[in-house]
């Protein structure tokens, strides 16, 4: 039997735990992603499952986060209800100053939109659109008119170097390339997260650390990363490490501890 | 839009039944409309000129369903006669054109064919030809002295003079009317034909003349044919007629026309009645077409939506909306349906030019057609859209990004 009491998991800081604990009050600004006991639970042909038991999370601008956890641990639920994609069934969660668990689903669009850039584990670009157009498509839904739009993705390829392969489709690109082209297409919208729900999990190790670079990089520049993943090595590229077990926060820590626990170097 | 150029094949299939659709329509609009041009512009009048009424003792064209009593008032009635020709005439305003005819179908003989044949014949007053804008092929129209004296001299339509003159020139030959050889002086020009009946089957011949016996009792005559110079002018013309008719006929002002006073507006009516019943079936076929065309566009966007799931979830998850989905599919849709319906015109028009090159049925394109066959494209797409454009609206992304 698992203990229900939420206890304040393992490394929380006192400064997180005393945004966490402040039900109902807009968190202080730098404060981009704050999560108040959020629980999701499933109706599964009459067994319920409850995927999310009441995770606190608090995450500042400028921070590069991987979220880890076994499969079932509810990493994949809480990377939905942080992108927004998902709202939970109770709990709060506040986004860039925002309380979003609580919005419709165009409301939600438009928060994805505006917020949130994702890269995820399929690539998912669309087969039949050129890199271009793929990096396009989140300005398409922002309103953005056609040359001003061309000018930011062709802007936004150039960050992850594929500048020179803009006309191709996703089939002439390789993996590596695919997830640049995602990763521009994340960013091009100047999203107030980078949301990676295993980056690297359709890509052999060369080009694994090519992404991890890419990801390093734009931290260094300032993004605020997330990134889900059930690989030790690449959570290790993070500099804060979450970890979810059953549906609760098990430890959320620097990367310095984790690397120490989990005996890698570097 | 991507979409229809990567599956012609079956894009075309799916446009099958809009474009059957709106072939039939743009088909029957063209035939309908080119009719209607051809009745109103040439038809009536061959049968009635332009600003022209005739005074009948019965009307010519009688139309639709009427009972007995309408057909013994008929029969009852007084014919015209020459003596009303005078005072007629006379209460007409200034610039009015009038003919007196004489009309009955006689058999008809030459010597150069064996055969005799009945011919309709007219006798005619000399304003006539004018007012028909008739004009001689060969040979010369009536002329003055003729009318005067009654002479025995006609002209005659191509057909009576292919039947009676077979290879030769029919001017200074003659037919014989009971037993009466007239002289042919002019052939005239061609006024085709409709529906397969000819309007050059005509001999005509000076109202005084001989033939007149045999067209008519003595003194009867079977119409006088107006014409007015502007349309303005009509009612007036008629007006006066119809008021010296009365007078002659000691009608009381309760009591109703006992003659008939046509205007080419009345020939016409005949041809609306005709023309709402084909617009009717115009309509009614397409429609199956397009119900057809509907059904199947709505099937292939529902495919078109399970097979573009994922592609639904992505554009959600990077921040599309309900509308911006729906609308992508609507416009897919309309596009879908809009392609076929031009397909549609373009082999409706085909279509019509070839009906009316086999069948007499002339066609005539309508440019309100091509637009209303556009717009029925677009209606028909969108509304068998909205169906599969919802359901893909409603989509849960997380759901659809996990389809493969």
């Amino acid at each position: 039997m698992i203990n229900e009491t939420v206890e304040a998991p393992l490394g929380m800081t006192a400064e997180r735990q005393a945004v966490v604990t402040e039900v109902g009050a807009a968190p202080p600004k730098d404060w981009i992603i704050v999560t108040r006991g959020i629980k999701r639970e499933y109706d599964m042909g009459g067994e319920i499952v409850r995927a999310l038991r009441g995770v606190d999370i608090a995450i500042m601008r400028n921070e590069y986060v991987a979220i880890m956890g076994p499969s079932g641990s509810g990493k994949s639920t809480l990377m939905n209800v942080i992108g927004c994609l998902d709202t939970p069934n109770a709990g709060e969660y506040w986004l860039n100053g925002k309380e979003v668990s609580r919005m419709t689903d165009d409301e939600l669009a438009r928060v994805r939109n505006k917020e949130i850039g994702f890269v995820f584990q399929t690539f998912n670009l669309l087969p039949r659109a050129t890199a271009l157009h793929n990096v396009e498509l989140p300005l398409v839904y922002a309103g953005v008119a056609a040359d001003e739009r061309k000018r930011r993705a062709k802007e936004a390829l150039a960050r992850v170097q594929l500048e020179t392969r803009m006309d191709h489709r996703p089939n002439e690109l390789s993996g590596g390339q695919r997830q640049r082209v995602a990763i521009a297409r994340a960013l091009v919208n100047n999203p107030s997260i980078l949301l990676a729900d295993e980056p690297t999990g359709n890509l052999d190790s060369t080009t694994s650390e090519e992404i991890m670079k890419v990801f390093e990089s734009l931290a260094n520049q300032g993004q605020t990363v997330i990134m889900v993943t059930h690989e030790q090595d690449i959570a290790a590229h993070a500099r804060r490490v979450v970890v979810l077990r059953d549906g609760l926060v098990a430890s959320d820590d620097r990367r310095s501890s984790f690397v120490e626990k989990i005996g890698l170097a570097g | 839009m991507q979409q229809i150029r990567v599956q012609k094949l079956k894009s075309f299939f799916t446009l099958l039944g809009v474009m059957i659709g709106v072939t039939f329509l743009i088909a029957v609009v063209s035939i309908v409309g080119g009719m209607s041009r051809y009745m109103t512009d040439t038809l009536v009048g061959k049968i009635m000129a332009v600003n022209s009424f005739e005074l009948r003792h019965r009307p010519n064209i009688n139309l639709g369903e009427h009972d007995e009593g309408y057909w013994r008032e008929l029969w009852r009635r007084p014919r015209i006669r020459e003596t009303d020709a005078e005072p007629v005439i006379a209460s007409l305003p200034d610039g009015v054109r009038w003919a007196v005819i004489g009309n009955d179908n006689l058999v008809v003989e030459s010597k150069y064919v064996a055969k005799p044949q009945q011919v309709q014949t007219y006798t005619v007053t000399e304003d006539y030809f004018a007012i028909k804008r008739m004009e001689p092929a060969q040979g010369r129209l009536l002329s003055p002295q003729e009318y005067e004296r009654g002479m025995p001299v006609i002209v005659i339509g191509e057909d009576v003079a292919k039947y009676f003159f077979p290879s030769l020139d029919p001017v200074n030959r003659q037919v014989t009317i009971r037993g009466i050889p007239y002289t042919v002086v002019g052939v005239m020009e061609k006024q085709g034909s409709a529906f397969g009946v000819s309007f050059d089957k005509f001999i005509i011949a000076p109202h005084k003349s001989a033939l007149n016996r045999y067209v008519n009792a003595h003194g009867v005559i079977d119409a006088i044919m107006f014409q007015t110079q502007s349309r303005e002018g009509l009612q007036t013309a008629m007006e006066s007629v119809r008021q010296v008719m009365r007078a002659r006929h000691g009608l009381r002002p309760n009591q109703k026309d006992n003659f008939s006073l046509e205007t080419s507006d009345s020939a016409l009516e005949f041809w609306n009645k005709i023309k709402s019943y084909l617009v009717m079936a115009g309509v009614a076929l397409p429609a199956i077409g397009l119900v057809v065309g509907a059904i199947v566009i709505m099937n292939i966007m529902l495919v078109a939506v399970a097979e573009r799931t994922r592609e639904i979830g992505i554009r959600k998850a990077l921040g599309a909306r309900r509308k911006d989905i729906m609308s992508q599919f609507l416009v897919e849709s309309a596009m879908l349906s809009t392609l076929g319906a031009a397909l549609g015109i373009i082999t409706g028009f085909a279509f019509a030019q070839v009906i009316a090159a086999v069948t007499p049925l002339p066609a005539a394109v309508e440019l309100w057609s091509v637009l209303v066959g556009i717009s029925i494209g677009a209606g028909v797409g969108i509304v068998a859209g909205v169906y599969p454009a919802s359901r893909a609206s409603l989509l849960d992304p997380i759901a659809a990004l996990r389809q493969e």
